[in-house]
């Protein structure tokens, strides 16, 4: 069966998901049972399949299983947003249509990916720029604390998600140039004495400043990783290039925090940096100087700057009276939902949204999407679309591993990676796992941003999948 | 590499099986938890969609709580009217989606809700009908309540009566009272308010019991054998009990005097002395038989009801140790003093006026379906045989001749023979006020109504058989003279 048909055969399990979903829905609004609910599925369905036709013409050798996989996701998110409101719905669909345009524009302007290479700076500049955005007056909005959004007349994007595509972007390509200078040759050991002041003297104090500063056990950890990672790295004898990209990746990530004060966005993009460090250089202790670094800062912006503080107090204990019916009301309200839900769930239309004027579930098409799949599809639903995620993961993963040279292997692990990590980001909040931010869940939440942009980021994948497997084939091996 | 993004992804899987694990743990491991948070409104906001089970005094037609329909956004939900205000609000309580519920309305939650089985949601789903509430009627006479209101008249105490036979709890007053219709809107100041209007002072707060805790000595006493109602024995004042006077009530002193006597003149010396000779642990273990040192067996929520027991300073529950001649008569001091609520002194009268039977007391007679048909009626069900029936008559019959020619003698009625005991324990700093106490059942011949009466801090002279004994003679009158 060739890539295309099995990709057409990925969209009847959508096509089942939709109709069943939207029925299911309809089944508990008897009060208003019209046809034009039906439609939206039927739409929906045929704009997948003249997707699909479109990448038979333009990326026949593309992988099968991605853009199946995202409207899954897509009709998951269609089907709840429906039941929460048929007017949102109907706005999301709308927008899905802008992402497929989108999509189809980026295949058919990006012929061949590593043309992104030459405008790189360009697309940097460009993307800090979009990040700034909405702390500038007049146009920046400000929701739940954080600066993530800017309107602009009566629409509202939110230019991060736009903002993490470019910066993948630029650090795949620097990477692929850099990479190589940070990866160095095993070293001789050193004489036992150096060897000895070298590492001992480090262990010394880091035990030192344990003691005398009485951390944490997560700040003892944090130390200590942070150390030994550290003089792993200065051993090499390491030149300032070594340090400048990440240096100045962590300094843009801190700033992020302090400027956009989301905790969840400036961990997906560090997180995202740190993933590329690692595939393009290969060393551990680069990675461990970097992510003790970014929780360092984190620990310390948490203490000291109160909108994150807040956000971390409350993700500690939501239930504490004084926040519980206030701050903590959304993250309280997300775990209810969920405990709600069960194994099973209570069936699609069945979950408590709001209820007289007041919202039981908070934000629940955006950031709370989640609470609203486990509320109503239960464990099971909700671990299916984990499991979605994690299988378009590994499709991002193996384009990659496919890809034969550096800029795209790097490329769609970066995109993967950042994907994937905003999943973790989200469902994590709101599962309690970290403090809850208000990233969007990918193809899943509301939102015309999200929904563009990770088309944008599925039709990059695609391309570079296209690219890596034709190759493949003219090699005459096996994809 | 490849070896890189493999690492990768492997992480990735890692991170998301995390995501799937504290799912499991919200949605199901503590999903129970998170139901039980009183923060999670769910519930309480679904159950308000259907009609909730109405409230009915024993009566069966006097409502004490229904709902009222209101449109709220695009839904109909029903919320709670309490017709009587104030004067059931401690039994019955409220049930609002912001307030919580309390009392009965918190006990009887399932039933008025309609919770079902799994086996008969199913049923009712296939018969598609929608869920609604059952009604509970309760035990609650409206007159005597009246009548015990009445006679508290505003001042701050507990009125309880009980069917002895049964344990159906016919009275259950505390005053002050709040309005269960205002909680909505002031609830802030009700539950601020210095005179706890809140607060179910018939099961929450416990006083002194005076002497009508020799009632429970006499029982210990003469179901043990150590007296019987013609023992003689030295009623002289005053008498070195653990080594310090004790004085009966004006210096009187009574020489030798029978057993019977010495309660119908509430003689101190004797009770005192008598509690030494039984001794602690005999005294203990007949607490324990009337349900002391452990919360009511009622249908009430475990949050609005203490035990009553002996309490040191400290404030800890002690068995042992304490001046066991001045807890005989219902006081004690640093290592122990008793200390009641007035329902466990309700239960001790009816336990006696039902030959010794203890039954579990009940403010729910029955949960009826809306189609009228009986879900459950409420079985009398005995608690303890706290002592023989012959100890109950002996004390029956001496207790009659408190209300016949002693300090009880305010509490006759005519047509109805009433057995009862007082109490007046001295209260405040400088025993400036007193705690008058007045415990009874009746008719003595065939007991109906056992009944409990205190009133909180009276002025230094008030006795049990003026202040409480008239209240009690009152709700014995309304509830079985009507």
């Amino acid at each position: 069966m060739s890539a295309r048909a099995r990709e057409l055969f990925g969209l009847l399990p959508v096509s089942l998901l939709v109709a069943a979903g939207f029925a299911a829905v309809l089944a508990t609004r008897t009060e208003d049972v019209s046809d034009a609910t039906l439609t939206y599925g039927a739409v929906f369905l045929g704009l997948c399949v003249l997707a699909h036709l479109f990448i038979r013409a333009r990326l026949p050798e593309a992988d099968p299983y991605m853009f199946p996989l995202a409207a899954l996701l897509a009709a998951v998110g269609l089907v709840l947003i429906y039941r929460i409101d048929a007017e949102l719905a109907r706005e999301q669909a709308q927008w899905f249509v802008v992402g497929l345009i989108f999509f189809c524009g980026t295949i058919l302007l990006i012929r061949d990916h590593h043309v992104l290479e030459r405008y790189r700076y360009l697309i940097a500049a460009a993307s800090i720029a979009l990040l700034v955005l909405p702390r500038l007056p007049g146009i920046g909005a400000q929701v739940n604390g954080a600066f993530l959004a800017i309107k602009l007349g009566p629409i509202q994007f939110q230019p991060a998600e736009f903002a993490k595509l470019g910066i993948i972007v630029f650090l795949a390509s620097y990477l692929r140039e850099t990479g190589d200078i940070l990866v160095r040759p095993r070293l001789r050991p050193l004489p036992g004495t150096s060897q000895l002041l070298l590492y001992g003297v480090p262990a010394a104090l880091t035990l030192l400043a344990i003691l005398v500063f009485d951390l944490g056990a997560a700040g003892s950890v944090l130390l200590i990783v942070f150390v030994a990672s550290l003089v792993a790295v200065l051993r090499e004898r390491p030149s300032p290039k070594h340090f400048g990209p990440l240096l100045l990746v962590w300094g843009l990530a801190m700033l992020m925090l302090i400027v956009i004060r989301d905790l969840g966005s400036s961990l997906m993009f560090f997180g995202g940096f740190l993933a590329l460090l690692y595939v393009a250089t290969g060393r551990l202790s680069l990675i461990g100087v970097g992510a003790t670094m970014f929780f360092g800062g984190s620990f310390f912006l948490a203490r000291n700057v109160s909108h994150v503080q807040e956000r971390v107090d409350i993700w500690l204990d939501p239930f504490k009276p004084a926040v519980v019916d206030d701050e903590g009301y959304q993250i309280a309200q997300s775990l209810f939902a969920q405990a709600d839900g069960g194994l099973f769930g209570r069936g699609f239309g069945e979950a408590l949204i709001e209820f007289g004027g007041t919202p039981i579930i908070p934000a629940a098409h955006t950031d709370l999407i989640y609470a609203v799949l486990v509320n109503e599809a239960g464990l099971f639903g909700a671990a299916g679309v984990i499991g979605a995620y994690l299988l378009f993961a590994f499709r991002g993963f193996k384009t990659a591993m496919l890809a034969n040279d550096g800029f795209s292997k790097l490329l769609a692990t970066g995109l993967t990676a950042v994907l994937a990590l905003q999943v973790f980001v989200i469902v994590g909040g709101v599962t309690r796992v970290i403090p809850l931010t208000g990233v969007t869940m990918p193809f899943v939440s509301y939102g015309g941003s999200s929904i563009v942009a990770n088309m944008v980021l599925l039709a990059l994948l695609l391309i570079v999948s296209d690219h890596a497997r034709a190759e493949g084939i003219r090699r005459g091996g096996l994809v | 590499m490849n070896a890189q993004i493999r690492q990768l992804y492997g992480l990735f899987a890692l991170l998301f099986a995390v995501l799937v694990g504290f799912t499991s743990y919200w949605a199901v491991v503590d999903a129970e938890g998170l139901e039980d948070n009183p923060d999670n409104r769910r519930a309480l906001i679904e159950e308000q969609t259907i009609p909730r089970g109405l409230i009915y005094a024993r009566d069966g037609r006097t409502v004490l709580a229904r709902n009222r329909a209101v449109r709220r956004g695009g839904t109909r939900i029903f919320v709670r009217e309490y017709p009587r205000g104030g004067q059931f609000s401690h039994p019955v309580g409220y049930s609002f989606i912001r307030n919580g519920q309390r009392s009965l309305e918190l006990s009887r939650n399932d039933d008025l809700v309609g919770e079902e089985d799994e086996f008969q949601s199913i049923l009712s789903g296939l018969e598609d009908r929608a869920r609604e509430g059952k009604d509970v009627i309760t035990n609650l006479d409206v007159g005597g309540t009246d009548a015990a209101v009445a006679g508290l008249a505003g001042r701050k105490g507990s009125v309880v009566a009980i069917e002895p036979q049964t344990g159906k709890v016919r009275v259950m007053v505390s005053v002050p009272e709040y309005d269960p219709n205002l909680i909505p809107s002031n609830s802030r100041q009700i539950f601020s308010d210095p005179n706890q209007p809140d607060l179910n002072r018939s099961t929450q707060e416990r006083y002194a019991p005076g002497s009508t805790f020799k009632v429970v000595t006499a029982t210990a006493a003469l179901d043990s054998g150590k007296v019987s109602p013609e023992s003689i024995i030295d009623g002289s004042s005053p008498k070195e009990i653990s080594g310090v006077p004790l004085e009966n009530s004006g210096g009187q002193s009574f020489g030798a005097i029978s057993f019977t006597d010495a309660l119908t003149n509430s003689v101190n010396t004797v009770f005192a002395q008598v509690g030494e000779d039984i001794g602690r642990g005999t005294l203990v273990e007949y607490m324990r038989r009337f349900g002391f040192y452990e919360d009511p067996e009622l249908d009430y929520p475990g949050e609005q009801m203490v035990p009553s027991g002996i309490i040191n300073a400290d404030g800890d529950f002690v068995e042992d140790g304490f001046d066991v001649g001045r807890v005989a008569i219902g006081q004690g001091g640093e290592e122990g003093q008793i200390q009641t609520t007035p329902m466990q002194m309700a239960l001790v009268a009816s336990a006696i006026a039902n030959d010794g039977r203890l039954m579990r007391p009940r403010l729910t007679d029955s949960i009826v379906r809306k189609d009228g048909r009986v879900a459950e009626r409420i079985q009398p069900d005995l608690q303890s045989q706290v002592m023989k029936p012959e100890t109950a008559e002996q004390l029956a019959g001496m207790m009659s001749r408190v209300v016949e020619e002693g300090t009880g003698t305010a509490a006759a009625l005519s047509g109805i023979q009433v057995a009862g005991k007082t109490g007046t324990a001295e209260v405040g700093s400088a025993a400036q006020f007193t705690q008058p106490w007045f415990i009874a059942f009746a008719p003595v011949e065939d007991p109906q109504l056992a009944v409990a009466v205190t009133v909180e801090q009276q002025p230094s002279g008030s006795q049990g058989g003026t202040v409480a004994a008239p209240i009690a003679a009152d709700v014995i009158e309304a509830v079985l003279g009507g």
